[in-house]
């Protein structure tokens, strides 16, 4: 994992100060709500429908198991002893006082720990692959470019007030579990045909109200001009994107307006001049950050564990956690494991301070003291041996860790929504919860296999409803709440807008139709087909006939 | 309103004409772009120096060519959010290699005084005297920069890798 030098300590260290200082301006009165507000928001503190919530930055979601206990001090001492990791691989803690936030912000410093950037029109908390280090199909560890990336977009001195925040993700694999279509910049990983490594870069991904699909502005781009490269982008949007609409100021408006051979023209022009610009990080920078993502001491195992496997048989709990939460990992005998934060009934991403520091000390004992945050909110493992797997399974037991779910239809992405965000339309929290309910069972969860239901409580999307397989959206009709439902949606290297398959259900309709959407796609699968493949092949039809027959 | 020129507090040498004013015949004055455009010739002609204030969507291309001819460039913010001028001053400093006045105006708040230096802005005229009064305080909460800029502060690369010191 990345350690701080006391470049990066004084920072933010010096971050906090400001913070402090700018906390009592407005506690005295100096600085009305208003003028504070463009401040609090640079640093990650929103005002909800009941309280300020603060928004920690997990870059590109890698947690110490040291950085979870102090997670969980946090919690206790300044929270209700409770976090929810979100759909950006940050965490969010819903009721700090204003006036302890700098104290709090100095605790997560002391963890090399922060809120900057996390909100604000700037460039974000950048997200990754949460397998990375772990997952067979990588090319390079993207987290080394993430944090790259984290270091020069921190306190930007051009682009620290664009059109609209800024997204970017990165992933090292051809297999997307980042998501990178839909953000404003999108990095994937791969060689040329000279086998050199390097991104294809994709640019105008995005949510929200109108979701889009990045496009590919540059197909190879030797990793080495990666800065200059972003730099180039960023002020091509920085000077041409809207500020006149705040519904069309992200860059994904400007590259389907100006159109991608117009923009990437821009791009590469700017480019051409900025490469000279000392951007560019020289080679002992990026080896110096390189040297802290090398592979943890990994013991030499055989591919099999025999325990394991014995473990499997034995116990048919186990066998399912298995299939649904572990994942191959690179290194032979050992496994990726997943931790569900979405037992039957629960808040998606929610997290008690207890469990924060079972995981931390779980982490310790199984996986090198690493922890991931998934962008589907959830918890891994990333380095466990295949034959501690049945122990730490129990010990997941015993924390309510170890639903047997993993992208499976009660692993479901869900917003704040109501229950906290001031810009929600409806609930989308206790959706979550019915449908979990309704597909409790585990067998059943099996059967209907891989279905990623995603939940939003208004159109910003942070729910990633668009992508769903399902996908949800919260809307008002009349003061009453309504869910939209599309279907098709895709997040992976197969990225996809879901389509609206009809008219809004009303609340206690929801759980019915997700379950007659299920019951459709088990009546039409052939051969094991997951349910993506199936709706590809058969369309929408026979979902709308089903869903609408009735009425 | 306080001006705030290489660090300190000074008085105003230059007046700016509205376009409907006519240009008075002594004193170094800014104008806009657009009667720059139109008069530059008499502008030159005067024999005093000129500044030109650019509008947020004016960006530094549009004024490229004119550099050797303007002692002065002054930028708006109409509001804080609209970060162009950050891009134009770098532009204006870097590529174009402008060295006269940079000069922020508009929505000048002492919070975005640091991002505004490092882009290549000289001078500040201030709204709010609180936030002059704070100038050097704003100038030093923050000493680690990741980023080379336009300004003399060494990049974290720099001073990790060649042992510059920060300034
Ligand atoms: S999608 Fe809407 S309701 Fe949900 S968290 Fe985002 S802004 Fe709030």
């Amino acid at each position: 994992m990345y350690r701080y030098d006391e470049f990066d300590r004084t920072l933010v260290e010096e971050r906090v100060a400001q913070f402090r200082d700018q906390v009592s301006r407005r506690l005295s009165g100096e600085l009305s709500e208003d003028e504070f507000k463009p401040l609090r928001l640079m640093n990650g503190v929103y005002l909800q429908l009941h309280a300020y919530m603060l928004r920690v930055a997990i870059p590109y979601g890698t947690l110490s198991s040291r950085q979870m206990r102090r997670l969980a001090h946090v919690a206790r001492r300044y929270d209700r002893g409770y976090g929810h990791f979100t759909t950006r691989q940050n965490i969010q803690y819903n009721w700090p006082s204003l006036a302890e936030l700098p104290d709090l912000l100095m605790d997560l410093a002391d963890v090399e720990m922060h809120a900057i950037q996390t909100s604000g029109n700037c460039i974000r908390n950048v997200t990754a692959d949460h397998f990375a280090g772990a997952a067979a199909d990588e090319i390079e560890d993207p987290r080394i470019y993430a944090e790259i990336v984290r270091q020069w977009s921190s306190l930007h001195p051009e682009f620290s007030f664009l059109p609209r925040k800024f997204k970017i993700a990165v992933t090292g694999a051809p297999s997307d579990r980042a998501a990178i279509a839909v953000h404003d910049i999108g990095l994937r990983m791969v060689r040329n045909d000279a086998g050199e490594i390097g991104f294809e870069v994709m640019v105008g991904g995005g949510q929200g109200r109108t979701p889009m699909i990045a496009k590919t502005v540059r197909a190879f781009l030797p990793k080495q001009y990666l800065l200059s490269y972003l730099e180039a982008i960023l002020r091509v949007y920085n000077q041409f994107g809207r500020r006149d609409n705040m519904f069309k100021a992200r860059i994904k408006i400007l590259v389907h307006e100006i159109g991608i051979e117009k923009f990437s023209g821009l791009v590469e022009e700017e480019w051409e001049q900025v490469r000279d610009e000392l951007v560019d990080l020289p080679p002992g920078e990026l080896e110096r950050i390189r040297a802290y993502f090398r592979p943890p001491p990994f013991d030499p195992l055989p591919d099999v564990d025999q325990g394991f496997e014995a473990a499997k048989t034995a116990t048919p709990a186990f066998a399912a956690w298995a299939r649904s939460n572990l994942f191959p990992h690179r290194q032979p005998g050992y496994a990726i494991v997943n931790l569900s934060l979405k037992p039957v009934g629960g808040v998606p991403g929610d997290v008690s301070a207890e469990q924060m520091d079972a995981i931390a000390d779980l982490a310790d004992q199984y996986s090198f003291g690493e922890i991931r945050v998934t962008h589907e909110q959830n918890l891994i493992l990333p380095h466990v041996r295949q034959e501690d797997l049945f122990a730490l399974w129990q010990a997941l037991e015993a924390q309510g860790l170890a639903t047997a779910n993993i992208g499976l239809v009660s692993d479901i992405i869900a917003c704040p929504g109501m229950d906290y965000c001031a810009l929600a339309t409806a609930r989308s929290i206790p959706v979550a919860q019915r449908i979990s309910t309704r597909f409790a069972e585990t067998e059943r969860a099996h059967d209907i296999g891989d279905l990623k239901i995603k939940i939003s409580g208004c159109i910003n999307s942070c729910g990633h409803h668009h992508v769903g397989h399902i996908g949800i959206l919260g809307v008002d009709k009349k003061g009453e709440e309504f869910y939209q439902i599309t279907l098709g949606g895709d997040a992976s290297e197969h990225a996809a807008i879901g389509g609206l398959i009809g008219p809004a259900f009303a609340s206690d309709e929801v759980v019915d139709a997700v379950e007659t959407i299920v019951e459709t796609y088990l009546a039409n699968r052939i051969n094991g087909e997951h349910f993506l493949d199936t709706y590809r092949r058969v369309g929408p039809s026979p979902f709308k006939e089903k869903l609408y027959a009735a009425h | 309103m306080p001006l705030i020129k290489n660090g300190h507090v000074t008085t105003d040498p230059w007046i700016t004409i509205p376009d409907d004013m006519p240009v008075p015949a002594n004193g170094q004055v800014i104008v806009s772009l657009e009667r720059w455009r139109a008069d530059g010739a008499e502008l030159k002609a005067r024999g005093e120096p000129v500044g030109v204030r650019l509008s947020s969507s004016q960006l530094a291309p549009e004024i490229a060519n004119d550099l050797s001819h303007l002692a002065l460039i002054a930028i708006e913010f109409p509001s804080f959010r609209d970060g162009r001028a950050y891009s134009t001053a770098r532009l204006l400093r870097q590529r174009y290699g402008f060295r006269g006045e940079l000069r922020a105006v508009g929505n000048v708040l002492r919070d975005q005084f640091m991002f505004m230096h490092r882009c290549g802005f000289d001078a500040f005229e201030i709204n709010k005297s609180d936030d002059a009064a704070a100038w050097h305080k704003a100038m030093c909460e923050i000493s680690v920069w990741y980023q080379t800029a336009v300004d003399v502060r060494a990049s974290v690369v720099r001073r990790r890798h060649y042992g510059v010191a920060a300034e």
